[in-house]
């Protein structure tokens, strides 16, 4: 099944650099309760072409910061008191909310996890698909139907042409993530976010989607970002991995390296813990109390009542997110680690 | 927990149903046995004249046995009709045909008091623990509620410490007691959703997706008391869920539903080293496994298109739309749940029932 009566796609000239660069970010919401600061402080990059998987239980941030660089979280409550996120070189928090919106679809594409609740239930996926050639391009209706039906063909919905005025409803959970794929491609965008894209997707259809999602970005050369909770579905895609905890990135490492070798406790926890396929262990490790609740963060490293290696400095001194090597010296590209102990785990 | 044990219930007029329900098991003898059960559900048209125009199988003749202290895993996709096995068998769902056997009595055809007593052996934990706890009840009256329906299970006076013990069995603090399920995170809610699972102190737990809402990192937390009730208890689990890695973990047996009905059944080793139905072995292999290692070295069956819809099911082997190995005859003759023929005579472990007319071992969970 493989599309060849696309258009070629002619990659638009980039500045150098990191296509996308997360720089120091904090992200807080003012509730009733207090202030909550599920981002403080998380610095990523993503060039064209690469996947970077930001890891992270519920409530540890990996959301918000997405959410931040769409340009779509609602201020108030949230509100981004430092920080800065460059697109292409710019930093599009000191952007106009016209200039914002110009980039959001046509440049940076999010796809969400729940295709069934973000997709409009009384309009034709037609319509749906067609009005992001309407809105951005000024297309009339006949076009913008049939560059619909051209995604829908280039995602691997059969009988496109016949779906095309079909509903949300009628379409099974793998195709309407497949039509969300779909929305975020229309524009060509150089940059996608997809949070928890399969999530919600049975094992077999996941494998579908991940694949497609992966054949199009080599295809398109597009920045991946890729959020999600499953370890195993990150060792697949990502070229690199973020570990987030309690809003701040905790480990950073190239994929392989993170699985052989973690330099947090937490990822090592966080990996220990997984059930594996090809074999029947005893009982399973499993990361002690509870993920903190983030209007009341502890003190020092945030991981610290949950880490079996944890000293007195931990209980006071926050980690810097530090560079870690090899035991002799030896640089070890792109990892880094916010542990007081990251020479204990990764090499001990 | 000594005085929460079995086969002291003061039941004042025990009915003769009832009764057989309290005599010990003889030994490998199954505690329950379905048989061909079915679950159709009607499709209508019309809205004054109402008349039927075909029927979801959502179940469609599947059996299988479970044993004391055992627990069964069922795997499927989503739609196989995993969770309507579990409306089933908790009697919560009216069978089309087939039996459950509870100790030998058929809890399909049983009502009002005798059921009751059957419900009070066969408990269900949950999938979701933020909707399956009442946002309105403390945590104590939660997990009390089951003593209300059942009074002979604890005396009035008794049950406040009951459910103490309880919390404490679960691993929760038993002075939460009067705390709100909100008061709570996920894993802790499950927690309190297994405590009132345990309160009538049955033998048979089902369980519908009990961790898929959880955290990684709690998940464990909550496999681990699982498994660790089951040895305290000596309970049995029918364990449903979707996470194939999770089910092994904790399962003795696996059932591999497509489409209504058993594909294969067989140990975790027979069914995770050895499978033999196409299906298995495409769901298994499209498992990511965390290891980036492997990816290169793993043969992955990518299915394509979707789980076709069980009010219209293909003819013959229900799996025949999507299988690499079909021929004519899948779509003529619908194989049965059987140990297949080439294997009956060998001892290895490939010898398990599996439904294909074509079952051949492969290995796809291993590599190298």
């Amino acid at each position: 099944m493989t599309t060849t009566q696309q258009a070629p796609f002619v990659p638009t000239p980039r500045a150098e650099g990191p296509l996308l660069e997360v720089r120091d970010l904090h992200v807080e919401f003012h509730t009733r309760d207090g202030v909550i600061r599920a981002v403080n402080g998380v610095n990523y990059s993503v060039s064209a072409g690469e996947t970077l998987a930001v890891l992270g239980e519920s409530g540890s941030g990996k959301s918000v910061t997405a959410q931040a660089i769409m340009g779509i979280l609602d201020m108030p409550p949230a509100k981004i008191p430092q920080g800065e996120i460059l697109f292409q070189g710019q930093d599009m928090l000191k952007m106009s909310a016209e200039e914002r919106r110009g980039l959001r679809g046509a440049k940076i594409a999010m796809i969400f996890q729940d295709a069934l609740s973000s997709l409009n239930p009384v309009l034709t996926v037609g319509y749906q698909l067609g009005e992001m050639f309407r809105v951005h391009q000024g297309l009339g209706k006949k076009e913008a139907k049939a560059k619909a039906i051209e995604l829908m063909d280039r995602v691997k919905i059969p009988a496109a042409a016949a779906r095309v005025n079909d509903f949300p409803h009628q379409f099974s959970g793998g195709m309407r993530q497949r039509i969300m794929i779909a929305m975020a491609l229309a524009l060509e965008p150089d940059l996608i976010i997809a949070d928890e894209p399969t999530t919600a997707l049975d094992v077999t259809v996941q494998a579908q989607v991940m694949d497609l999602l992966a054949e199009l970005q080599r295809e398109y050369n597009m920045g991946l970002i890729l959020i999600t909770h499953d370890l195993g579905v990150v060792a697949d895609v990502a070229d690199k991995i973020a570990v987030m905890y309690a809003g701040r990135i905790v480990e950073q490492a190239p994929v392989h390296e993170l699985y052989k070798r973690p330099a947090h406790p937490y990822t090592r926890g966080l990996l220990d813990s997984i059930p594996r396929l090809d074999q029947k262990g005893q009982e399973l490790f499993a990361i002690q109390g509870l993920p903190p609740n983030l209007l009341k963060v502890p003190t020092g490293c945030a991981f610290n009542p949950r880490c079996p290696m944890a000293q007195d400095i931990c209980r006071t001194d926050l980690p810097a997110l530090v560079e870690v090597s090899e035991q002799d010296g030896g640089v070890l590209p792109g990892r880094r680690s916010a542990c007081h102990f990251w020479k204990e785990t990764i090499h001990g | 927990m000594a005085d929460i044990d079995k086969g002291e219930a003061v039941d004042a007029t025990p009915d003769a149903a009832a009764a057989s329900l309290e005599k010990p098991l003889e030994r490998g003898e199954p505690i329950l046995q379905v048989r061909n059960l079915k679950k159709h559900f009607p499709l209508t048209q019309g809205v004054l004249f109402k008349r039927q125009i075909g029927a979801v199988k959502a179940v469609d003749g599947i059996s299988f046995d479970l044993y004391q202290g055992e627990t069964l895993g069922i795997v499927g996709e989503s739609g196989c009709g995993k969770s309507t096995v579990a409306k089933l068998l908790m009697n919560l769902e009216q069978a089309t045909e087939g039996e459950v056997f509870y100790k030998g009595q058929d809890i399909t055809k049983v009502s009002g008091r005798a059921m009751k007593a059957v419900r009070r052996n066969i408990q269900m934990v949950f999938q979701d623990p933020y909707t399956s706890l009442n946002p309105r009840m403390t945590v104590g009256d939660i997990i009390a509620e089951p003593f209300d329906i059942h009074p002979e299970a604890a005396p009035k006076g008794d049950r406040r410490r009951k459910v103490q013990e309880l919390l404490d069995v679960v691993g929760l603090n038993p002075e939460y007691i009067n705390r709100y399920p909100h008061q709570f995170s996920g894993g802790q809610r499950q927690r309190i959703g297994i405590a009132r699972g345990l309160a009538l102190n049955p033998e048979i737990i089902i369980c519908d997706e009990p961790v898929s809402a959880l955290d990684v990192s709690v998940q464990a937390q909550v496999i681990n008391l699982m498994e660790k009730l089951q040895d305290e208890f000596n309970l049995s689990y029918i364990f449903i869920a979707h996470d194939l890695s999770i089910v092994r973990h904790i399962s003795d047996r696996v059932g591999v539903m497509y489409l209504g009905k058993m594909a294969e059944i067989g140990t975790d080793t027979q069914i995770y080293d050895h499978p033999t139905h196409p299906y298995t072995q495409a769901l298994l292999s499209a498992v990511p496994v965390p290891d980036p290692e492997s990816r290169e070295g793993r043969e992955r069956i990518i299915l394509t298109g979707d789980v076709p819809s069980p009010a219209n099911p293909p003819s013959g082997c229900r799996f025949r739309t999507r299988c690499w190995k079909a021929q004519d005859k899948c779509a003529e003759e619908v194989p049965v749940l059987a140990v297949p023929e080439r294997f009956k005579s060998s001892d290895s472990p490939a010898a398990h029932e599996s439904a294909c007319h074509f079952a051949e071992e492969k290995n796809v969970v291993h590599t190298g």
